[in-house]
């Protein structure tokens, strides 16, 4: 018998600390897959971000750079710039990303460093507890909207991977889901296909992904994951924004 | 300049008066040299690429003035956590809030206490002329390098703006330790980190008090300071950056009125020199400590010296509007002899 | 023919496994292990095609399968 499913090489053989059920270990894996595939773990350079995704260098098995809360995309511009022949990711959560670095994403996006950007979305603030994230849906309950998000007082949700998708730097964009097998294969096809472009020198290529933080949003892992598909995919629809290959 | 001789190739800066001239010689010379200038969207984001830069082992830096200084604490703090290297040049303004462009010697307590959040010091060299600034810039990419830790070359806008006479000194033979803590991608090696979490049990502790050995070698090692007309002096007179140029000038028109007074001006701020200031207090009981703020240094000073000394203290708020004359400063020192 | 292991220590007992599976083939145990969770076991081993559906969707890499 041939061992047809296995843990990529890229990624360490340790327990997670991420709760049941929760997607970023998938996310974690898909990614390690697109590093063995292009055969880039030796000379990568991960960018940690602050939130769950901190302990990046626990799980993947390559050099880690940990940015403060927010600046993930800063950092990586740095190391980028300072060592080209790297490939260099960030790896964010909604907080960090939509919010305290809407600035340092935006403008690394616009410059076109050559990253691959896999931002997390899961509609709240793991880490600290589940607070209202920029990503939180009208409506929704968390720890610190517990009339749920009101628009007029908290605005909508952001959609970053349509908002990226606005500037000439960015070589592909898209928003993917892990909830189901089907939007699971089609993820992993996205994300290496924004590995693909870094790899080519392409520019900047950005990954959105759904994930399901069932122990801030009170359900178990089924109903969560069940969520990503029928509330998140609805207002954050999965789909490739910007790809310069078919401009 | 300096920096280019020092080996820097990589500057990651937004435009502030009046600092502006760094940024704007770099984003010249760098390209031309195979090095990288970017222009951030701000400080903070600046900082941050100096700390990816860092974290990868080559020389680079930033540079700023006051209020960007005060945003790019976020990134210091977490790059003296992670024992980055890195220089960071503050030719600081007038504040607090937006002030003003005007000299100002307000923020030492910034530089040298540990502006941001944690407990921690970085290097800070308060150059009093072009040559200096020119000397000390060099010195603190080797500082930075050889103790793993931030450098801050704080000046003011009478240093930064000044203009004269240079020898451009080549870059000091120093032997530094092989940064075999950069990030490269693994390349077949061990994994490496750069971080500043430290979550496991009791490893947060040992790594500060790890900080604080090395502080501690830092204060040993490379405190460095001038002294002029000290060992007669009945008056000593303590200033920094160039309010110690004007000290000077005070302090010759004493010696020539017969007084006897003497200047101990620190250079480095952090490591401070407090045994020179101890050691010269032994003798001198009267000290006069002069700054452009309305007393900082003042507190480190009477720390420092011998403990039947007086300290007493002349300064100028930020945004007086003009430097103290020496004549100014002579009639302090008469006061204070 | 096809075979799926998993590490039930590992497992958290998410349960994406189960219904990840086209033939429903994989439940909770009752049984709790050492992290204090119910983990995932295969029912019926020889029904099993070896798609790798409940691996792709594991999120803690505790299942591998042989084909």
């Amino acid at each position: 018998m041939k061992q047809v499913f296995k843990k990529p090489e890229s990624l360490k053989d340790v327990q997670t600390h991420f709760c049941p059920g929760c997607h970023h270990g998938t996310i974690h894996r898909l990614v390690a897959e697109a590093m063995d595939e292009f055969g880039v773990q030796q000379h990568t350079i991960g960018v940690a971000s602050v939130g769950c995704s901190v302990f990046l260098y626990g799980y993947f098995d390559i050099d880690v750079v940990e940015s403060p809360h927010g600046r993930a995309a800063a950092v990586a511009t740095g190391v980028k710039r300072a060592k080209p022949d790297s490939f260099v990711f960030t790896y964010q959560g909604d907080g960090d990303l939509a919010a305290i670095g809407t600035a340092e994403i935006i403008h690394a996006a616009n410059r076109g460093e050559d990253i691959t950007v896999i931002f997390v979305n899961n509609t709240t603030y793991g880490m600290t507890g589940g607070q209202m994230a920029p990503t939180t849906l009208l409506g929704q309950r968390t720890s610190t909207s517990p009339y749920g998000r009101n628009k007029s007082k908290d605005g909508a949700p952001i959609r970053m991977a349509e908002l990226l998708s606005q500037l000439e730097g960015v070589a592909f964009s898209a928003r993917v889901a892990v909830d189901s097998p089907r939007n699971l294969m089609d993820a992993k096809k996205q994300i290496k296909k924004a590995f693909r472009y870094q790899v080519e020198g392409k520019g900047f290529s950005f990954i959105e992904a759904l994930s399901a933080c069932p122990t801030n949003w009170g359900m178990n892992p089924l109903s969560a994951n069940a969520r990503v598909g029928a509330e998140m995919c609805d207002y954050f629809k999965p789909g490739v924004y910007k790809n310069v290959e078919n401009l | 300049m300096a920096a280019i001789e020092a080996g820097c190739r990589y500057y990651f800066g937004y435009p502030i008066t009046p600092q502006s001239d760094i940024p704007e010689y770099l984003s010249r010379e760098l390209p031309k040299l195979g090095g990288e200038f970017i222009q951030a969207e701000s400080e903070i984001a600046s900082i941050n690429m100096l700390l990816g830069a860092s974290a990868t082992g080559v020389r680079a830096m930033t540079s700023s003035s006051s209020p960007g200084i005060s945003l790019k604490q976020e990134g210091i703090s977490y790059m003296a956590g992670s024992e980055l290297p890195g220089v960071i040049v503050n030719i600081s303004r007038s504040g607090p809030g937006l002030g003003g462009i005007d000299a100002s010697q307000a923020d030492y307590f910034q530089a040298v206490k540990g502006g941001g959040h944690g407990g921690y010091h970085i290097v800070v060299l308060a150059p009093a002329s072009v040559q200096e600034l020119y000397d000390l810039t060099m010195l603190a990419f080797d500082l930075a390098d050889n103790y793993r830790m931030p450098a801050m070359v704080l000046g003011d806008s009478v240093v930064g703006q000044m203009k004269e006479a240079l020898v451009a000194n080549r870059r000091p033979d120093t032997k530094l330790p092989p940064k075999d803590w950069a990030v490269r991608g693994r390349g077949g090696g061990e994994q490496r980190v750069v971080k500043s979490l430290f979550l496991g049990d009791g490893e947060l502790e040992a790594h500060n008090w790890r900080l604080h050995a090395k502080y501690q070698e830092l204060k040993e090692r490379e405190t460095r300071w001038e002294e002029f007309m000290v060992a007669d002096a009945r008056l000593l007179v303590t200033a920094f950056g160039s309010t110690a140029r004007i000290v000077k000038t005070a302090v010759m028109m004493a010696r020539e009125a017969g007084l006897k007074v003497g200047l101990l001006r620190p250079v480095t701020l952090f490591p401070f020199p407090e045994k020179a200031l101890q050691r010269a207090t032994q003798q001198c009981k009267k000290v006069l400590d002069i700054e452009l703020n309305t007393g900082q240094m003042v507190e480190d000073v009477r720390l420092c010296v011998a403990r039947d000394a007086e300290v007493n203290f002349y300064g100028r708020p930020p945004g007086a509007g003009s430097l103290p004359t020496p004549e100014e400063l002579l009639e302090q020192i008469r006061k204070h002899y | 023919m096809a075979l799926i292991r998993i590490d039930e220590l590992r497992c958290k007992g998410c349960g994406l496994c189960t219904i990840a599976c086209p033939h429903k083939l994989i439940v909770l145990s009752d049984k709790i292990n050492h992290q204090g969770y119910t983990p995932a076991h295969i029912t019926l081993q020889d029904k099993c095609i070896g798609c790798a559906l409940c691996a792709e969707m594991c999120p803690d890499v505790a299942i591998v399968v042989f084909k």
